[in-house]
């Protein structure tokens, strides 16, 4: 049988021997932290702490504002200093609390506490999930109860954790397969816990082996669970292409994986709701890949949230050489920073630092259209037709050519012998588009 | 660190592959059938290689120049356009003939339509369609080693036959990259190895074209025949060098089929019934012309939104 897959993709170089082989290392913040209210998609929480108030390891300081929203946690105990903007890895500025770290890190009490999710009620599960703020951490920052709350539990028929870690250069999610392969069972078992009829099933990339083999010992003796091996082709991690990988379902975006009988979580979600479900612990750590030819001591590391970015740079030996890009997240769908006085938040994977910066280097030449960016589009598209839309600012056009089915994954931009800024269009034009939605919307 | 530090859009990464190694990619899988023709037709013939490339990348720049546009010679394009130009010649041609094709290459078919990626016609075909109907005589006139003879295209449509296997190694009369099948072939292989091409143009051309050539040609299933059409004339050189010229053939993977077939449907009709013995440079630049079209007929739908309106 062939590997799980999808049609399309690209093979970029993937960066991972790098870091694959650096246990997990714990970090502690020097600084101050901060919380950015906004880490996730929807609402931003509501403070729920003022200035010079004392919080405690594990304390709610930020409140989920509506439907769509999430908790914020802090992660270490201390003073709140402030509440003001503050600049996100994403380059959006968000109203942020900002806590002086006493280094005491005296928790909140009950933290830590054991639980049998096998006992649990399907409300007590969700609203663990729901307390301990924990969101879609491959990226997207979906709040991940409402994910686990769908129309119909009995409906959903595949709970799939991902861990595809497709993106080059990042290595978190191999490490914590390969070092706390329990924690992401149990978080698989307390969310089949919430739908009945269905099974888990764990994707992992074939450039993983051992995670793959380790992880198949462990489900042998779980009657729901199974792994899944996939080829290796970014980007097989996106959501889209996983359930198609596992289901043969397919999933556009106008649809949710609920719709299609599917819920699907990162790894490191997995963990944390095993952590919120079984061990009384909120979202309040990130495990962060700090790599690339830029870094001298390439590792990955445990990290509370609301550390500075600044801080892992010097926890990793510090520059090897003068950065010319540094990016948060992985090289196809990261942030490019501007400084590195950004806070660590739920959705942080990777610190990127390149000592070269390719895009810098080369200057767009003509469309020879050639057809590669229509032959790695995961989603079908044709983006030399999309380009020709956008320069011509017909967002009619655009969407006629299904546009609002790109997801952004870059693979496009990144196949482009002519070096067009294929994505870039795409995300200002999907933007365009969404906000005259919004907009009709509100007329009506 | 100063703190400068470059900011872009993801991804922030990018492939190997560069518009440059595509041209050089083509100019090199091109040697073989250069080579091999420049060996069997004689030192003129690197002579009309060489003027003929010259003059096109001139054109080229001195177009860009004179426009005050960014040159772009080094992309390998003009240089390209200017070979394939080259290995459509007879080796007695007047070398002015083939600078004129050049020019009206580069200069008519490409920059006024935009430049590189904007012409709606392979340029080096149609140039030679235009030398072609201007020039008839000179331009069909294949001496080899001071002896004129029949090509093996014309000897199939006079009703006699071809030696096929001189036809497939290059043993035989034509244009200087036009005669040896094999040589042709080896480039190609280079071209579907390093993915600069796919298979789909040219298998669907030569696999229309032989169908077509089977229901009509009048001689069955006759592999002399057969394959002597297939080997002869520019079928070779056009179908996986100029069919496949990604400008002017369709993006999408079903457009691309019916291209191929439509090339080999309209390149059977011309050497059937057509004037002159061949017709693979007119069927190209007639199948250039409903590229749109195919494409828009074609346009794919969305993952998970086959079968459904939009």
């Amino acid at each position: 049988m062939s590997d799980a897959t999808f049609r399309g993709g690209v093979h970029p170089y993937d960066g991972k021997d790098l870091s694959k082989d650096k246990p997990v290392r714990i970090v502690l913040p020097k600084g101050d932290l901060v919380y950015p209210l906004s880490q996730h998609i929807g609402a931003p929480a509501r403070p729920v702490v003022a200035k010079g108030d004392s919080v405690l390891v594990g304390q709610l300081i930020g409140e989920a504002s509506g439907f769509l929203s999430a908790n914020v946690i802090s992660s270490v105990s201390g003073k709140v200093k402030a509440i003001e903007p503050r600049l996100l890895p994403n380059g959006m500025t968000a109203t942020s609390i900002i806590v002086e770290n006493d280094h005491a890190y005296q928790a909140v009490p009950g933290m830590g506490e054991k639980r049998d999710c096998m006992k649990m009620t399907k409300e007590e599960i969700r609203q663990a999930i729901k307390d301990a703020g924990i969101v879609g951490m491959g990226g997207a920052g979906f709040p991940t109860h409402v994910k686990l709350t769908p129309k119909d539990d009995s409906a959903i028929d595949y709970v799939i954790v991902n861990g595809a870690e497709c993106e080059p250069y990042l290595t978190s999610d191999y490490r914590m397969m390969m070092e706390e392969p329990k924690k992401i069972i149990g978080g698989l078992r307390a969310m089949l816990q919430l739908f009945e009829n269905a099974r888990g099933v764990i994707a992992i990339e074939k450039n993983k082996p051992e995670a793959i083999e380790m992880l198949s010992e462990l489900v042998k003796d779980e009657p729901r669970m199974e792994v899944c091996p996939m080829k290796v082709k970014y980007p097989q991690g996106a959501e889209r292409n996983l359930i198609y990988a596992v289901s043969g379902r397919k999933l556009t975006s106008r649809k949710l994986p609920a719709d299609v009988g599917c819920v699907v979580s990162n790894t490191d979600s997995v963990i944390a709701i095993y952590m919120a479900v079984c061990e009384t612990t909120p979202l309040m750590r990130r495990i962060v890949t700090v790599t690339g030819n830029a870094i001298q001591d390439p590792q990955n590391f445990n990290v509370r949230t609301g550390t500075c970015y600044a801080e892992l740079i010097e926890e990793a030996g510090g520059f090897a050489g003068e950065p010319a890009k540094i990016i948060s997240g992985g090289p196809m769908m990261g942030f490019a920073l501007t400084n590195l006085e950004v806070p660590v938040t739920k959705t942080s994977s990777a610190l990127l630092c390149l000592l070269e910066d390719p895009v810098a280097e080369e200057s767009q030449t003509a469309c020879i259209r050639c057809g590669r960016c229509a032959e790695v589009c995961p989603s079908h598209l044709v983006p030399q037709k999309m380009m020709e839309a956008c320069q011509r600012f017909d967002l009619e056009q655009f969407e006629k050519l299904y546009g609002m089915e790109c997801y952004e994954c870059g693979s496009c931009t990144y196949t482009c012998p002519a070096r067009r800024p294929l994505t870039q269009a795409f995300k200002q034009a999907r933007k365009a588009v969404a906000d005259n939605r919004r907009k009709q919307q509100a007329a009506k | 660190m100063n703190g400068l530090l470059h900011v872009s859009s993801s991804p922030h990464v990018r492939g190997k592959v560069t518009t440059r190694s595509i041209m050089y990619d083509v100019l090199i899988a091109l040697l073989p059938a250069t080579v091999f023709g420049i060996y069997r037709c004689g030192p003129r013939s690197l002579a009309v290689v060489l003027v003929t490339v010259a003059a096109a990348v001139l054109s080229e720049y001195l177009y860009e120049k004179g426009t005050k546009r960014p040159v772009t010679i080094l992309d390998g394009s003009a240089a390209l356009t200017g070979l394939l130009l080259a290995l459509n010649m007879p080796v007695q041609i007047s070398l002015w003939i083939p600078v004129l094709g050049s020019v009206f290459a580069i200069v008519v078919v490409k920059q006024l339509f935009g430049g590189l990626g904007q012409n709606f016609m392979n340029p080096a075909l149609a140039a030679r369609c235009f030398l072609l109907i201007s020039f008839t005589g000179k331009m069909t006139d294949f001496t080899v080693d001071g002896v004129s003879g029949a090509t093996p295209l014309a000897l199939l449509k006079s009703g006699q036959s071809v030696n096929v296997v001189d036809l497939f190694w290059g043993f035989t009369g034509g244009s200087i990259g036009e005669i040896s099948t094999v040589a042709i072939l080896l480039g190609a292989v280079y071209l579907l190895a390093r993915r600069v091409i796919s298979w789909i143009i040219p298998v669907s051309y030569l696999g229309s074209f032989a169908i077509c050539l089977i229901l009509f040609g009048g001689h069955g299933l006759d592999p002399a025949f057969l394959l002597g059409h297939l080997f002869g004339g520019g079928l070779m050189l056009g179908a996986w060098f100029m069919a496949t010229d990604y400008v002017t053939s369709p993006i999408t993977r079903n457009g691309k089929i019916l291209f191929g077939i439509l090339l080999g449907v309209l390149t059977c009709i011309f050497r059937l019934f057509g004037g002159s013995a061949g017709g693979v440079s007119y069927a190209i630049i007639l199948g250039n012309l409903v590229v749109p079209l195919l494409e828009k007929v074609t346009m794919p739908k969305a993952f998970g939104w086959e079968g459904k309106q939009s």
